[in-house]
């Protein structure tokens, strides 16, 4: 999956640089994410705002990472959700899970 | 007379056609002539329940077989969208997806959920060449 990052302190910022999150490039985003996690890098922040659509595969590689951040008393939060995108995480009820901000600036404060 | 939009399409057992699909039932709401809700939402769904219905074909029926295919048929009348996706495989049992209770922090199992949640019909039908999951949802 096409991905922008950038280390802040010890936070890594993710950014989806994908109109698109579903079974065709979730399986390698978390990858993506469990190497980051081999590094010892357990506090993201994933940015969706270039994301337009997530399916179930993508809300299963985010909440992959969520439970890894956690292992590792990290912890994985969200940002920058269109409405449709966000509808998916209530319709999944996965808003109840993660912490989900407007924005990067709001996300990186809350750690 | 009432207007009717259908398209027909076979696509390799392989997910990165999961995007074209998605557009196409897109643009497939766009060109409904009569439809007073949020149009926007419902080429929304129809992209995501293609997406979730084709990717279980392809990874669950197919078992990712490349020599498999997938055919998928939409059509949509001024009262219901009727989508039926056909997988070469064993099958699956639906009523057994559907009835599994999901965990909040589980990776697998929203899809079939999710078209449950956004269709108003779901059927599966297994026979000896092909199954089809059948989902319709209606329009007013």
């Amino acid at each position: 999956m096409q991905l922008k990052t950038e280390e802040i302190d010890d936070i890594v910022l993710i950014e989806i640089e994908e109109e698109r999150m579903d079974a065709h490039n979730s399986g390698t985003f978390k990858e993506q994410m469990l190497a980051l996690f081999d590094e010892g890098k357990c506090k993201l922040i994933i940015d969706l705002s270039a994301v337009r659509f997530v399916d179930s595969s993508g809300l299963g590689a985010l909440v992959s990472g969520f439970k890894n951040a956690s292992a590792r008393e990290g912890s994985l939060k969200l940002c920058g959700l269109q409405p449709q995108v966000r509808s998916m995480f209530e319709l999944t009820r996965l808003h109840r899970v993660f912490e989900i901000f407007a924005s990067v600036d709001e996300a990186q404060e809350s750690f | 007379m009432a207007e009717k939009v259908e398209v027909d399409i076979i696509i390799p057992n392989q997910t990165r056609y999961l995007g074209l699909i998605g557009r196409i039932g897109e643009d497939l709401v766009h060109s409904l002539g009569r439809y007073s809700g949020d149009r926007e939402v419902l080429a929304y769904h129809l992209n995501l329940v293609l997406t979730e219905a084709i990717t279980n074909a392809i990874c669950h029926a197919n078992e990712n077989d490349p020599n498999k295919q997938i055919r998928i048929q939409i059509s949509a009348t001024d009262e219901t969208l009727n989508v039926k996706v056909f997988d070469e495989g064993d099958g699956f049992d639906l009523a057994e997806l559907m009835t599994t209770d999901m965990h909040d922090t589980d990776e697998c199992g929203r899809g079939i959920h999710i078209i449950r949640r956004l269709m108003d019909q779901v059927n599966y039908r297994r026979s000896d060449k092909h199954n089809v999951l059948e989902m319709v949802k209606k329009l007013h």
